[in-house]
């Protein structure tokens, strides 16, 4: 699943606080339990399951229809960052979390690091199911250590290069295969009347997948302490090259989600966007206009003959620590994310890119889209997906970091100060942030 | 004049726009100028929005009018009680008590809704009605001004004479005390029922189950899928603009009320 605006982080900024200063102490006591607990329970058993994504209710009616020995119970309310995470946070902390709870993988670590997740890793229908998933998604719940798994990987985004084929024709312009081609393009199609993009100066996922193209890495853990890299050489590669971009105001920065942003692609001022596979749906929903114009390529590379894609958005199936059925609940996410029903189902109520290896083809993600003038789009999604690098790792504390790298972006494309510059404070203040909240990091 | 004209187009403008948007088909939403119509189609998208999800959105509305209204009666009629004794009998730790309410007004409802959470959490009775229902009918301004109102508007000669005549305290309350008092009850009542319809953080922290959620916070989880969804969006303005009817109903009908009241106190 994607990650998106926070709109409401101001209004949780009191209860994040409150819940800061009332940290600490009964921890510890929980540590005993890990991975000898996954043995099945005795007699029928219900498990609730906190998600938000669309249509959720009907993939756990496929479910419990098929095992009454094991019914779930299912809540949805507001995406993670917009207040089902800081819930979750709560319920921890008040000791009354669900059983399975849906996570994004850049909230993953925050999670681990309060210790509210189970290790599913000694969970042997879990570890036998690690060879089911692209790799980079299994990195992601696993941390990149053997045998430990902090959730189930649902779904990926991975990225590519949406493009109006029609325009580019049009004014006899190449698709771009390189990051430099694309700068090239830029500059054609400004004097064409558009934007080859809008960059969302708000919305850091899309940059963090690009950096993670690019080979960027912004956290490492060494299992004792956090090191914080926000600016590293490759991510100010990036971040350069897109100073560059507005410098030359080559794109647009109209502020990504709003009916405006759909407008800039609807009316044809946005030539292409590079994004991850649900920006299929946002697309087609927010530019119904330009039906049976756009196309999908690879994204552009940093060097020629490469082929690297990043990644923006996707989330996961995690057991919280106070789940008493950690089997019977490591059987369903399994089910909910591995089984060609439920992925079916999650993508056709909602989008969701599988991250299994056998996701990618399933029927509906074999056809030809419309939208897309019957171009097989998936295909160049599926190939993006064994693209991404496996090793990049999300921080603790994401929130407090997308909210500072995002304040410094829009200063940057209202002209002040740079990304470059927004980045290296956002490190400092990320860094600030970890040993406020007591989690080890090197300087 | 001009001040307050401008004022009101300030304020009037994006209940028109939400109005406009409402009208249009989601193809037209984005491609439309935003503050005018394209084909009108308000009749569909309402019955669109009562369609999606089993009319779920209906329940919401149901929900934050119990939660609203219900509280609201409640609160304003405690907090009316509370004020009345405060102002009309003498008994020990009346100012302490008094003033610790009056140090409840500066403690505000976002402050309190984490702590509250984990209280409820301790009796398992989180993701109830009852877990956002019971804390809003705490209403310290209303105490406050309930005592304020009381003490000006109710003589106690008057108290005096219904004592003679027979009548008991409680029934003096409710058959002179509270007619004296309405103005003031009223405007407790719009703003208990303004600032509950508004608490969208307790309900946020409290409630999992979707079909306990007020319509505030139904509307803003579908606003935080609108990137999955898009066509959710179309739905969200739909239901925005359904969810100030309440409001509007409440003002336009009790600010008679409310205005005599205003009044009254002014010549006095």
């Amino acid at each position: 699943m994607r990650m998106s605006l926070r709109p409401v982080s101001a209004l949780l900024a009191t209860a994040l606080l409150l819940a800061a200063c009332s940290s600490g102490g009964d921890d510890d006591a929980s540590n005993a339990a890990g991975a000898a607990s996954c043995a099945p329970s005795s007699g029928p058993v219900t498990l609730t399951y906190t998600s938000w994504i669309p249509g959720i209710e009907e993939v756990v009616a496929a479910w419990n229809a098929k095992n009454p020995n094991i019914q779930v119970k299912v809540q949805t309310g507001p995406n993670g960052n917009g207040g089902t995470y800081q819930n979750f946070f709560n319920q921890i902390k008040a000791g009354n979390t669900p059983d399975l709870g849906q996570i994004e993988y850049d909230a993953l670590p925050g999670f681990r690091v309060q210790d509210g997740l189970t290790d599913l890793g000694g969970c042997d229908i879990v570890a036998k199911a690690q060879g089911q998933f692209v790799d980079w998604t299994w990195n992601q719940v696993s941390f990149g250590e053997q045998g430990h798994a902090y959730g189930v990987p649902q779904d990926a985004g991975p990225m590519a290069l949406f493009y109006r084929a029609d325009l580019f024709e049009q004014h006899g312009i190449a698709i771009p295969k390189t990051w430099d081609e694309y700068a090239a393009a830029a500059e054609k199609v400004k004097a064409a009347g558009g934007y080859i993009t809008n960059f969302s100066q708000s919305d850091v996922n899309q940059f963090a997948g690009l950096a993670w193209q690019a080979g960027g890495r912004w956290f490492a853990n060494d299992g004792k302490q956090w090191t914080v890299t926000l600016a590293d050489d490759k991510t100010k590669k990036v971040a350069d090259y897109w100073q560059g971009l507005i410098d030359k105001k080559l794109v647009s920065a109209v502020p990504p989600w709003t009916s405006e942003w759909d407008n800039a692609y609807n009316s044809g001022s946005a030539w292409t966007w590079v994004s991850a596979v649900w920006g299929a749906n946002s697309i087609a929903t927010g530019a119904p206009k330009t039906a049976g114009k756009w196309r999908v390529a690879p994204m552009p590379q940093w060097s020629a003959g490469e082929s690297v894609a990043g990644n923006w958005g996707g989330s996961s199936t995690a057991v919280f620590k106070g789940s008493k059925h950690v089997y019977e609940a490591a059987q369903f996410a399994l089910w909910l994310n591995t089984s060609e029903e439920a992925l079916s189902l999650l993508n056709a109520k909602a989008n969701l890119y599988p991250a299994t290896k056998a996701g990618a083809t399933l029927p509906a993600l074999s056809k030809g889209v419309a939208f897309y003038g019957d171009q097989k789009i998936y295909e160049v999604f599926a190939q993006a997906s064994g693209q991404v690098s496996p090793d990049f790792t999300w921080g603790p504390t994401m929130t407090a970091t997308y909210a500072d790298v995002s304040d410094g972006f829009k200063a940057a494309v209202s002209g002040k100060g740079t990304l470059t510059e927004a980045l290296t404070a956002a490190q400092a203040s990320t860094i600030q942030t970890l040993k406020s909240q007591a989690i080890p990091v090197k300087e | 004049m001009l001040v307050m004209g401008v004022c009101t187009v300030y304020f009037l403008v994006p209940i028109w726009w939400l109005f406009v948007g409402s009208s249009k088909s989601r193809a037209q939403f984005t491609g439309t100028a935003p503050l005018w119509f394209a084909d009108f189609d308000l009749a569909g998208n309402v019955r669109e929005l009562l369609a999606y999800r089993d009319g779920v959105f209906l329940r919401w509305m149901v929900n934050s009018l119990a939660y609203t209204g219900g509280s609201a009666l409640l609160g304003t009629l405690l907090a009316a009680m509370c004020g009345y004794a405060l102002a009309k009998y003498r008994f020990p730790g009346r100012e302490t008590l008094f003033n610790v309410v009056l140090g409840g007004v500066l403690v505000p409802a976002t402050a309190l809704a984490l702590p509250l959470f984990l209280l409820f959490s301790r009796v398992e009775a989180t993701n109830t009605f009852w877990s956002v229902f019971l804390p809003s009918l705490v209403n310290p301004f209303g105490v406050y001004l309930a005592r304020i109102y009381a003490a000006a508007s109710v003589p106690d000669e008057l108290l005096e004479a219904a004592r003679i005549d027979g009548s008991g305290e409680v029934r003096s309350f409710f058959t002179v005390s509270v007619r004296l008092m309405f103005p003031a009850l009223v405007t407790i009542f719009l703003f208990h029922f303004v600032a509950v319809w508004n608490n969208f953080l307790l309900p946020l922290i409290m409630l999992g189950d979707e079909r306990l959620f007020p319509v505030t916070l139904g509307l803003y989880s579908w606003n935080t899928q609108v990137n999955q969804l898009p066509e959710l969006r179309g739905l969200v303005i739909v239901g925005a603009l359904l969810s100030i009817a309440p409001l509007v109903v409440a003002f336009l009908f009790l600010q008679r009320f409310w205005r005599s009241g205003l009044g009254a106190g002014a010549v006095k």
